[in-house]
């Protein structure tokens, strides 16, 4: 199965990635190559199979709606690459 | 100091020939001078690394001792370790230095052990050679007299060269498709991928949720044992974590094998197999057999489905988890964005590499709208009818075997230009993430002078079953002493 330089740009704008045209190339093939394996797939008969998510079928525990975690800012903020008064800062969004 | 095994060092600890902290110094010294030639390491603490064997000899004067107290080892740099930087083996994580430990790190220090570094590792997990470090690539201890460089595998590639090379007796790793049992096998060691939920991941940076798991690798079973003891066990900060009971895994180690049932999957001694390799597990399953075990040949009719399976599986949580390195909390951001979107597509163009881009690319394709009932929902089926086969074959026996990897360590800069001839790589391996049972891969002898690891399969929970296997293996064998020349 054969992936399209649309589907490719596509997909990285929906991953956030930047690709430039060489690298399209490149993955049009290697990602091409990846989705013929992946193929296989389509040959097996699952018609009564149920999807698997988790091996031991585990459930997500509940814990009581109690407060836990104490408040980390300084040290969560102290790693990020921008901030200022206690907020993360990114490029303007608002003009 | 540096040949014997984490029981061994802990038992001269403990009769007080030595102090932790001598002790840390002499792996340390070691480690910075021999190092150059592996690579292994992409952190070396030094600092913390004594301040911990000083707090070890402490502990030890208080009465407080543990197996573990003093014991230098080293960390895969996937589980995030409070002020030390964890980087995953990538440029996007360079910078990062964790709040926080992971549950597996703060088990370790609890016990007392000395961690002397961060290991090497593929990006991200994502490989089978140690190639894709932002690092730089691992070299093999194995092989090196040939004149050839030779992958360690991986993605735990830093941690199974160490371990072989003897720069530490003991480290961490994690394996989401064969990371800890093929880099194990190619570099000589033992290594165990536990059950699915045995061992915390919280704080160990996630690849794919659904099948990462830490586990332990080493030099011989009894240690890995020892490890298992440290990191299994739950966590409520993991939600996938099971509770369950954590037996002390050194207590069955000696058990007798008499009437172990082996089954030999049928589909695992297939073309795809070196002859010479084959021949040299063949040759340990009659140990086995001399060893008082029965073998019988089974079928996983499903197995030939796990790489495709596991190749939509794996990068679309995969696309999903690294979708919070966006230049924003944490980690790499780009140069002087212009805007938001320009921040977070140069941020992830430039920070990640090739491997972990190809990934993210082909998960969000599998998870895009059109496509996800076509790639993930069928592959999730698949993977139903893979853990089906090995429900059905622990009806019939107690465990399976069969090679770890089709070939011995490959050259490197072989494999690395073609994705999919080194996802092949995992061809023995992945249906057991997929599956969730446990796995470990044991030294077996040596092709061409290079090591060739055992897989040995069990049930859900049977870890202490499989460490009792190798460890009994490794009574009537050497395979796991022989050092690199």
């Amino acid at each position: 199965m054969s992936i399209s330089r649309e589907d490719i740009e596509k997909v990285a704008v929906l991953a956030r990635i930047k690709v430039d045209g060489e690298q399209v190339s490149a993955l049009e093939k290697d990602l091409g190559n990846i989705l013929d394996l992946v193929d296989q797939l389509s040959a097996a008969d699952t018609d009564s199979v149920e999807p698997m998510a988790h091996p031991l079928d585990a459930v997500q525990k509940l814990r009581p709606d109690v407060v836990t975690e104490t408040n980390q800012r300084e040290a969560f903020q102290a790693i990020a690459p921008a901030t200022e008064d206690g907020l993360y800062l990114v490029p303007r969004v608002i003009e | 100091m540096h040949n014997k095994s984490v029981a061994e060092l802990s038992r001269e600890l403990e009769s007080g020939r030595i102090s932790s902290v001598e002790l840390t110094q002499q792996f340390l010294d070691r480690l910075k001078t021999e190092d150059g030639k592996y690579n292994s390491f992409i952190t070396i603490s030094e600092e913390q690394a004594l301040a911990e064997a000083r707090a070890a000899d402490e502990m030890r004067a208080a009465g407080k001792a543990t197996v573990w107290t003093g014991v230098p080892f080293a960390h895969k740099d996937i589980f995030c370790t409070s002020g030390i930087r964890t980087s995953c083996g990538s440029k996007m994580l360079d910078n990062f230095v964790p709040p926080y430990d992971a549950t597996v790190t703060a088990n370790f220090k609890a016990a007392g052990a000395v961690c002397l570094g961060k290991t090497n590792m593929d990006e991200f997990a994502m490989g089978s050679s140690n190639e894709s470090s932002f690092y730089g690539a691992v070299t093999n201890p194995w092989g090196l007299s040939g004149g050839d460089k030779r992958v360690p595998g991986g993605s735990s590639g830093g941690s199974a060269a160490a371990v072989a090379a003897r720069l530490v007796p003991a480290a961490t790793g994690t394996d989401t498709g064969g990371s800890i049992r093929q880099p194990a096998a190619l570099c000589g060691i033992t290594g165990l991928k536990p059950t699915y939920g045995r061992v915390s991941r919280y704080g160990m940076i996630a690849f794919a949720s659904s099948l990462d798991q830490g586990g332990p690798m080493a030099r011989t079973a009894e240690d890995a044992a020892l490890m298992l003891n440290v990191m299994a066990g739950h966590d409520p900060k993991d939600s996938t974590c099971i509770d369950r009971e954590v037996p002390d895994y050194t207590a069955t180690l000696n058990e007798p094998l008499k009437g172990l049932k082996i089954g030999l999957p049928k589909e695992y001694f297939s073309d795809q197999l070196a002859p010479a390799m084959e021949e040299q597990v063949r040759n340990a399953i009659r140990e086995y057999e001399k060893l008082g075990a029965t073998v019988k040949e089974v079928s996983l009719p499903n197995a030939k489905l796990a790489i495709a399976a596991y190749y939509v599986i794996a990068p679309a949580e995969a696309s999903a988890n690294l979708s919070r390195f966006d230049g924003v909390r944490y980690g790499y951001r780009c140069e002087d964005p212009k805007d938001l979107m320009d921040m977070y597509t140069r941020s992830r163009a430039e920070g990640f590499g090739n491997e972990v881009k190809r990934r993210i690319l082909v998960g969000s394709y599998a998870l895009s709208a059109g496509y996800f009932d076509a790639y993930y929902l069928k592959a999730q089926k698949v993977r139903r009818l893979i853990q089906q086969d090995f429900i059905n074959a622990f009806r019939e026996v107690d465990v399976l075997m069969s090679p770890v990897s089709p070939t011995p360590a490959f050259k490197q800069g072989e494999k690395n230009t073609d994705p999919v001839s080194m996802y092949l790589e995992d061809v023995f391996t992945i249906a057991i993430n997929l599956a969730g049972i446990p796995a470990m891969s044991v030294p077996a002898g040596f092709v061409d002078g290079l090591p060739v690891g055992l897989q040995i399969i069990g049930d859900y929970f049977s870890e202490a079953r499989l460490l009792n296997a190798a460890h009994q293996f490794q009574q009537v064998t050497d395979w796991h002493q022989r050092e690199p020349q």
